[in-house]
């Protein structure tokens, strides 16, 4: 049974259809994996899911439950954790106390937040940054300092947007090796990424958008191999 | 690194300045023992502005300071506070005590009243529109005959001094016990709530709303919590500021200085702390003070030119109060919890 199940999710802003007609499913405890060149889409359809846009029309189910149009919040409630591509950290407030925030989701006890904020903050491996502001970390820091809030929310599924994006190279691997570490800890996973290499080891299926549009939906080595996603995207890799 | 989380672990969740906590202990003995050191009328009335203003700059910084919506016209519930116990006093007998419980259950109603359609508005609609209500209210209670209109109401005295009443005659000092018990309490809870969980997700909704959504924060529901907490904090210093000075108008109650001042003074000694506001006043306060003593009258308002040059002052050198003068270390230990 899937967790998530998306049908027909449409939203044009004005003349632009930034989604049309996309469906997809992602299985208990799988990684999706989402492609796509910029303009794609890929940002849109996670804000639609997470209430951040409310779509024009179809339909979207998390674990057998409509969640279309509900507001952010609620998603969150119902255990739909998400990132954000342009980092949104709270720069006024320690590592730990970004976390915290996430923890007192599910413990309103601070002495128990604050306790399962740390453990979160040692998984993501920066304990011994917890005391540092927000502003103080260095990007691939603030990447996990995201990913620790969210987790602490305890997601079923969590939304992924570009985690590898706008990191030097040394720190990409740390970060995937992170994202692995979440999908053993049981968590569902849905991944926007721009580099091809991670998303197709990292993923048990992956979608493919363009111009709004579902291009592609699949596994890993069918996705390689399809025409219109080697036109649309995977072709530009290889010129450059 | 398990070895780090462990000792993570065992750290305590409130890290607690040893020689913060010691001079505060000594302030609060001190202050309790002043008026026993007979200083006279006019320092105990300093004092008890201090108490009140503290109080209400600590009311502003919470809608403002915690949860980043900026209110401008906060004086409206001190007024509303003052004439709740005021007339219900003068017209039906009522112990002020009564009267400003049940002002702070107004003012928090309206705040709640208020906040629902307005903390639902991003950027600066919620400023523009308290700014409009406070004074509305001004007009509102200069033409309201029921509650005196412009010339506004005055307390009767009573025979004795009487703690029923609120009133003493013979000297400032219980007032000044009365006002030091609120600021004490206020900023007890205040700090109390700054360690909540309400307090981090209020501080969450300031940095960033998208953000504090996506962990499940209903941001206009906290906004709302924050508005209520600061107004229930404003109304009671307004019953007892009418206690002590036994009249009520408008032009005193809801002026628009209020809104101003309690703004300025929280800026100038730190927004978002818990004892940047108490600075900005035990500084502001004399000035205004010492300002009428040499300058006779209302102090010909050069109070005001001053508080306005030390803000510009504020803003280019140390835009994150006076409170940033103190050793950064010292700071940062005490966030260390």
């Amino acid at each position: 049974m899937s967790l998530l199940k998306v049908e027909g999710l449409s939203k044009a802003f004005g003349g632009i259809h930034a989604n049309e007609d996309i469906s997809f499913e992602i299985g208990q405890g799988e990684i999706l994996g989402i492609i796509g060149p910029n303009g794609a889409g890929k940002s849109t359809l996670f804000d639609l899911i997470t209430g951040y846009t409310r779509p024009d029309r179809g339909s979207i189910r998390f674990d057998g439950q409509n969640i279309f149009g509900l507001k952010p919040d609620r998603v969150s409630r119902l255990g739909i954790g998400r990132t954000f591509q342009k980092l949104k950290p709270f720069t006024d407030l320690t590592l730990l106390e970004n976390v915290m925030i996430g923890a007192f989701a599910h413990e309103p006890d601070i002495r128990h937040a604050r306790d399962k904020a740390l453990e979160i903050i040692d998984f993501v491996d920066l304990i011994e940054k917890r005391h540092h502001f927000a502003r103080e970390l260095s990007t691939g820091q603030r990447k996990r300092l995201e990913l620790a809030r969210a987790m602490a929310t305890e997601p079923r599924l969590l939304l992924m947007d570009e985690v590898t994006g706008g990191v030097d190279q040394k720190t990409i691997p740390g970060l995937v090796a992170l994202i692995r570490k979440m999908k053993d800890a049981g968590v569902t996973i849905a991944t926007i990424e721009h580099n091809i290499n991670i998303i197709m080891e990292i993923s048990d299926h992956i979608l493919a958008l363009d111009q709004g549009q579902r291009i592609a939906f699949g596994k890993p080595e069918d996705i390689q191999n399809d025409q219109r996603v080697i036109d649309a995207y995977l072709g530009t890799v290889d010129v450059a | 690194m398990a070895s780090m989380l462990k000792q993570a672990l065992r750290e305590p969740v409130w890290h607690v300045n040893g020689r913060i906590a010691f001079a505060l202990v000594g302030l609060t003995v001190f202050l309790l023992l002043f008026p026993l050191l007979d200083p006279g009328a006019f320092y105990l009335h300093l004092m008890i502005l201090i108490f009140m203003y503290a109080v209400m700059s600590q009311s502003w910084n919470v809608i403002a300071g915690l949860s980043g919506q900026i209110s401008l016209g906060h004086g409206m519930f001190f007024g509303i506070g003052a004439y709740t116990s005021s007339v219900l006093y003068l017209q039906y007998g009522l112990t002020p005590w009564i009267g400003l419980l049940l002002g702070m259950l107004i003012c928090g109603v309206i705040a709640v009243m208020i906040g629902i359609p307005m903390l639902r508005l991003s950027g600066h609609y919620f400023a523009i529109a308290t700014l409009l209500i406070g004074i509305g209210c001004q007009v509102v209670f200069q033409r309201w005959e029921f509650v005196g209109a412009a010339s506004g109401l005055w307390m009767p005295l009573t025979e004795e001094s009487s703690w029923s009443a609120l009133q003493f005659h013979h000297s400032k000092a219980p007032y000044y016990y009365v006002f030091f018990g609120f600021f004490i309490v206020t900023y007890l809870l205040v700090w109390r709530l700054g360690r909540s969980k309400i307090g981090f997700r209020l501080r969450a909704v300031r940095d960033d709303a998208q953000a504090a959504q996506s962990l499940g924060i209903n941001v206009a529901k906290y906004k709302i919590i924050a508005y209520a907490i600061s107004a229930i904090i404003m109304a009671p210093m307004g019953s007892l500021f009418a206690q002590y000075i036994l009249i009520v108008d408008p032009d005193r109650m809801f002026n628009i200085e209020i809104s101003i001042l309690v703004l300025l003074m929280t800026v100038l000694g730190g927004i978002g702390t818990i004892w940047g506001p108490l600075i900005g006043v035990a500084i502001l306060i004399p000035i205004s003070e010492y300002s009428r003593i040499y300058l006779g009258g209302t102090g010909g308002a050069v109070d005001l030119i001053f508080y306005g040059l030390i803000l510009m002052l504020i803003c280019i050198f140390r835009p994150a109060g006076l409170i940033s003068l103190f050793p950064k270390h010292v700071l940062e230990r005490e966030r260390q919890r």
